[in-house]
C-alpha cells in the first residue's frame, strides 16, 4: 500500500515548522512504514525547507527502521533545494548508523 | 544598565558595541545615542530590545535629544518598548522602507506567520527570499527550542539598498549557549560553547552522532557558512563570549573555503565582554554574492559530511602497537 502525504497542505509554502514535521513523523510516517507501506512525501507547491524540518521528519524513521525506511520512503516533486537537504540528512544519518552502538 | 547606540552600528563594529554595554544595575535600562547620527544594525537593535523587555517598559527610557536619524528607532519599534514618548512624527501607512521592525515570536505558529509576512516587507526576489526564510526559520527555531525563555525570539531585519544587503538580528534572554550545551559537552567558557555550537553535528540535546529525532546540530554551521560564502559578517554573542566571522576579502578569487572548525575561519573572539544572559545571532547576506540556495547547500553539505565522518573516525579504536 502507498501512503501519500501532501506536504504543501501540511507544512505550507516553506517547510520550517518542526512541530508539524514531528506530528507527521509520529502520526503518519512511522506507523505506515512500520506496517510495511510505502510513504510518498509530495512536495508539490513547497518552495523550500530547512534542514531542521527534514531532520525532524525523517531522521527517526531512518534511525529506527533503517532499510525499511530507506527503501520505502520516497519524495515526489521536491525541488533542487529540498532534494539537496534530504540528501544531506540521508548521508549523515546513514553515516551515524554504522557502528552507532559505540556512540551511545 | 546603559546602552549607547553609535553612528557605526554594523557587524564589523559589533564587538565595540558589546564592550560599551553597561549591564550593571539590571533593574533599569537607559538608552542614549550619538548626538549627530545614529546607525543601528538589527543586531544592536534586538539586543537593546531584549534588555528592554527584560527590565520592562516602565524601567526603560531613551535619554537625550536624538538626531533626525533617530527616527529609525521609532520606525523599528524601539520606542514601543520604552516609557519614552517618541519625538518623531510619521505616517506608518506611508512607510516604503524595506525593513522588518522588532518582532517577538513565541510559538512555532508565530514563526510560520512571521516568515510568510516578513518576506514581502523586504521586497526580495524568490531566490533571495528562500535564503532569508531559511536563515530566519533556523535561527528562530533555535530560540524557541533551546533558550528556555518566556519572552520568545526577538527579531529584526533591514535591507540596505546601497550595499544590496539584508541584515538580520535574532536575540533572546534565555539560558545562553553555555548552559544549553553544558549537559552533554561541558564547555569551559562561553566562547568555547559558542564555537562548539558552530561545529557541525554538535547539539545540546545529545552526544550521539546523527543527533536526536529533533536535533542534528547543523543549523548554526549552515548559517555561518552562508555568511562566509556570500562574504559577509556573522556574529554570536552569549554570556561573556563573542565571536565574529570576518568578511572574506573580495580580492580573493573563488568561493571561500568552508571549515568545520570555527577557529580556522578568519574571525575575532573574546570571552571578556559584559555578561549577557541570553544569545544574539546576527548575519549579513549580500544579495549580489548570493548563489542559488541549492549551490550553497551543496557546498555546505560536503563540508558537513566530511566533518561528521572525521569526528566519527576519531572515536574508532586505534591499533595497539607494543
Amino acid at each position: 500500500m502507498k501512503k501519500i502525504i501532501n506536504m504543501r497542505r501540511a507544512a505550507g509554502d516553506f517547510a520550517e515548522n518542526k512541530d508539524i514535521a514531528k506530528k507527521l513523523r509520529i502520526e503518519k510516517i512511522m506507523p505506515a512504514l512500520s506496517k510495511g507501506n510505502e510513504v510518498i512525501l509530495d512536495f508539490d507547491g513547497v518552495s523550500g525547507a530547512t534542514q531542521s524540518f527534514i531532520h525532524a521528519l525523517v531522521s527517526d524513521p531512518i534511525r529506527e527502521l533503517k532499510n525499511i525506511a530507506l527503501d520505502n520512503l520516497a519524495y515526489k516533486n521536491a525541488n533542487d533545494d529540498i532534494r539537496e537537504i534530504i540528501s544531506i540528512v540521508y548521508r549523515y544519518m546513514q553515516e551515524s548508523l554504522s557502528g552507532s552502538s559505540e556512540d551511545e | 544598565m546603559k546602552i549607547f547606540l553609535s553612528n557605526q552600528g554594523n557587524l564589523r563594529n559589533f564587538k565595540s558595541f558589546v564592550e560599551s554595554l553597561d549591564l550593571s544595575n539590571p533593574e533599569k535600562l537607559e538608552i542614549t545615542t550619538h548626538d549627530k547620527w545614529v546607525t543601528v544594525h538589527p543586531a544592536n537593535l534586538v539586543v537593546t530590545a531584549a534588555l528592554a523587555i527584560q527590565v520592562g517598559k516602565g524601567n526603560t527610557e531613551i535619554i537625550g535629544e536624538l538626531p533626525e536619524t533617530g527616527r529609525y528607532l521609532d520606525r523599528m519599534g524601539l520606542y514601543e518598548l520604552t516609557k519614552t514618548f517618541s519625538p518623531f512624527i510619521f505616517n506608518k501607512k506611508e512607510e516604503a522602507g524595506r525593513f522588518v521592525p522588532i518582532k517577538i515570536i513565541k510559538t512555532s505558529e508565530d514563526q510560520s506567520r512571521f516568515i510568510t509576512d516578513m518576506v514581502p516587507l523586504l521586497h526580495l526576489s524568490e531566490k533571495n527570499a528562500r535564503v532569508v526564510k531559511y536563515i530566519i526559520g533556523e535561527l528562530v527555531r533555535n530560540v524557541l527550542e533551546h533558550s528556555f525563555t518566556e519572552n520568545g525570539a526577538i527579531v529584526a531585519a533591514q535591507y540596505y539598498k546601497k550595499t544590496n544587503r539584508v541584515s538580520i538580528g535574532i536575540c533572546d534572554n534565555g539560558i545562553g549557549i553555555w548552559k544549553s550545551l553544558n549537559t552533554y559537552w561541558h564547555p569551559k567558557m562561553d566562547i568555547d560553547a559558542i564555537k562548539l555550537a558552530l561545529t557541525p553535528g554538535i547539539t545540546g540535546t545529545t552526544r550521539k552522532e546523527g543527533g536526536t529525532s529533533e536535533n542534528a546540530g547543523a543549523g548554526l554551521f549552515f548559517i555561518k557558512s552562508m555568511a562566509k560564502i556570500t562574504r559577509n559578517y556573522f556574529v554570536i554573542y552569549s554570556g561573556r563570549g563573542e565571536y565574529t566571522l570576518l568578511k572574506y576579502k573580495k580580492r580573493i578569487k573563488g568561493m571561500p573555503r568552508l571549515y568545520a572548525d570555527p577557529s580556522r575561519d578568519p574571525h575575532s573572539e573574546t570571552n571578556t565582554v559584559p555578561n549577557f544572559q541570553g544569545t544574539l545571532v546576527a548575519v549579513d547576506i549580500s544579495l549580489d554574492e548570493t548563489k542559488e540556495l541549492n549551490e550553497l547547500l551543496v557546498s555546505i553539505g560536503e563540508v558537513y559530511d566530511k566533518a561528521i565522518r572525521e569526528r566519527k573516525r576519531e572515536r574508532y579504536k586505534k591499533p595497539r602497537f607494543i
